[in-house]
């Protein structure tokens, strides 16, 4: 019982750090420019359709696959930026919210036309073969996954908070007219924001497409999983997306061996509501 | 002696009443007809939320199959007409809207937004998980009309009646509330929520009172989508595309117009069944891609709807933050 209850936190913790990595992303905009992407969603599952279509048109794996999708989301990322998001930030938040929202269906439908509906999976040996370690089981796809999630979020934490274009990123946010008189450019900044949260889902999508099926509406789940680990983490910390995506995947993987897996996102939508009501400035955020 | 603005108004009444009958020779045109007016219904319904209180809800969907659940509830397990279901939806409705009002109204937009989203799909996944309301097979109403109350006509006609007194009944509390007291707060909060609270507006409690009004007449929507189609499942009540339409219609439209709603549904609902008859199955997919783009297209260029492009007032140019952001101090995201 204890090593079955190990394994699913195990499990949980693995699944948690893909969470974090592309909560993260959305955390960074949303905290950058009080924009929430409601595209967010769709950007993982077009991480995950580059993986699946580098397997299958190339037969390359994860590692290329990852790079390809980081690099492709990052400037799907800044076109969003350019051609959308910065036009409709000054607008009323019906449009904002429009904005975001109609790229999803776009995209997420755009998937269904060219992709189909089916469901669509990558082998399960793609990532080397799973290993017994102290009672546990340990899938490769999965552990590639999680080590790579916990250590690219750790790394735009790092980036943001300890580097002069972190600074200076934070300057915008803080107050973008100050920092131009400063000599910081608010747009490149802003710009460079939606680069690193594309290339973050996008590495986060191609690694959950390892072990996860990939289909035109997965985002939507996705997006929700997002919604919930930023409300809870606090919106704009990476640090506070990383606590909470953690939790939430242990949370997922526990309700989902505790009461049964149809419950899962039940449970995940009952935290959100949770936090809402009685913090819903999360766990890391300030008032 | 009648103004060509009066007489203009007078065609358009004689119109929308004729209509069924010139169109009587024509199933397919008769239920168009009934079924622009029952999204105009839900997406009215909606403008009062969304377009007059400035609070996107991306899950009235919820309220909906609430609406359409106890309808057919009322007929599979209390063996009474589906309508009768109705006041039962609609009050449901309103406790959900309470309940997940209260807490959300309090945060900025986004919050809002996101938590409707997560209830939608919440109440989606748990209605497909319950054996008493039909799974994920859904519950289908009467077969066979037994009294005139169950509302079970072949023809459109009667439901073309029936959906337009409900919708002049929806626009005629609207206009109500647009000139009310009511009205005039909540386009001082959609203005600046903080230059109204500061002014002793209840911003909250006018909020959650929009909230709940739009939820019980979408519930009503919903009950009156049972009656004409006779079965509902979790997709067809609580799916977050339903959503989505009432969204895109009040916005495409003019959200926090009058009739925005009627127009954006004139527009898209014929739309929608043109290419879902000319492409078959495949047409649902192609649909939201047009829709997605017509969504992201209004927001660029036109985000105040296609009615704003008829107002003969000169547009007053708001004073705009600098190209580089709005206030984007992350505190500024929790509206205290």
């Amino acid at each position: 019982m204890t090593t079955t209850l190990l394994q699913v936190v195990v499990s949980g913790l693995l699944l948690g750090a893909v969470y974090a990595l592309f909560s993260s992303g959305l955390s960074l905009i949303w905290g950058m420019m009080n924009v929430v992407n409601f595209a967010h969603g769709e950007f993982v599952m077009l991480g995950m359709y580059t993986a699946v279509v580098v397997w299958t048109a190339l037969g390359g794996g994860p590692w290329a696959s990852v790079p390809i999708a980081a690099i492709l989301i990052a400037t799907l990322g800044v076109l969003a930026y350019f051609l959308l998001v910065r036009h409709i930030m000054r607008g009323p938040m019906l449009a904002q919210i429009l904005g975001t929202f109609g790229l999803a269906l776009f995209l997420r439908y755009g998937a269904l036309w060219v992709f189909g509906a089916n469901f669509k999976t990558l082998p399960d040996d793609l990532v080397g073969h799973s290993f017994i370690l102290g009672g546990i089981r340990f899938e490769g796809s999965r552990v590639l996954a999680g080590v790579v999630g916990l250590v690219v979020t750790v790394l735009l934490h790092l980036l943001l908070t300890r580097t002069s274009i972190g600074s200076r990123m934070l300057a915008v946010s803080e107050d973008a007219t100050a920092a131009q008189l400063m000599g910081i450019r608010p747009q490149r900044m802003q710009a460079l924001a939606w680069a690193l949260a594309g290339a973050a889902t996008g590495i986060a999508g191609a690694l959950i497409a390892t072990f996860f099926y990939t289909s035109p509406t997965v985002g939507e789940t996705l997006a929700i999983v997002a919604f919930v680990t930023v409300a809870l983490g606090g919106f704009g910390s990476v640090l506070g997306a990383l606590v909470a995506g953690l939790l939430i995947g242990v949370v997922e993987s526990l309700s989902a061996f505790l009461i049964g897996p149809v419950y899962k996102d039940v449970i995940v939508y009952a935290v959100f509501v949770l936090v809402l009501w009685f913090r819903p400035q999360g766990l890391m955020g300030t008032t | 002696m009648m103004t060509p603005r009066r007489l203009l108004q007078l065609a358009f009444v004689i119109v929308v009443l004729a209509y069924p009958i010139v169109t009587s020779g024509s199933p397919v045109w008769q239920r168009l007809g009934a079924l622009v007016l029952l999204a105009a219904i839900s997406a009215s319904a909606w403008n009062i939320v969304g377009g007059y209180a400035g609070q996107v809800s991306v899950g009235h969907a919820v309220f909906f199959g609430i609406g359409a659940y106890a309808a057919v509830v009322a007929f599979v397990h209390l063996d009474l007409p589906p309508i009768l279901g109705a006041p039962i939806g609609m009050l449901l409705s309103v406790a959900v809207a309470a309940l997940v009002g209260v807490p959300t109204l309090r945060l900025s937009g986004h919050y809002f937004s996101m938590a409707t989203i997560a209830v939608g799909e919440l109440v989606r996944v748990l209605s497909s998980t319950s054996d008493w309301l039909g799974g994920a097979q859904g519950l289908g109403g009467p077969a066979m009309p037994r009294t005139v109350l169950d509302l079970s006509f072949v023809s459109a006609m009667p439901y073309y009646y029936i959906f337009l007194v409900v919708l002049v009944g929806v626009l005629g509390l609207t206009w109500w509330i647009e000139r009310s007291r009511m009205g005039f707060y909540l386009r001082a909060i959609k203005d600046s929520e903080r230059a109204a609270r500061s002014l002793g507006v209840s911003a909250g409690r006018y909020k959650l009172h929009a909230y709940m009004l739009s939820a019980a007449f979408t519930s009503l929507a919903g009950s009156l989508y049972l009656c004409m189609f006779g079965f509902v499942d979790p997709e067809s009540g609580f799916g977050i595309l339903l959503s989505v339409k009432m969204v895109v219609m009040a916005a495409l439209g003019g959200a926090g117009q009058l009739f925005g709603p009627l127009v954006g549904a004139l527009i898209l609902v014929p739309l929608e069944e043109l290419s879902n008859s000319l492409l078959g199955g495949q047409g649902a997919g192609i649909t939201f891609v047009v829709y997605g783009a017509i969504i992201v297209i209004i927001a660029r260029f036109l985000p105040s709807g296609l009615l704003s492009l008829l107002e003969r007032r000169p547009t007053v140019t708001k004073a705009e933050p600098p190209a580089a952001g709005s206030s984007a101090s992350p505190a500024s995201g929790h509206a205290d």
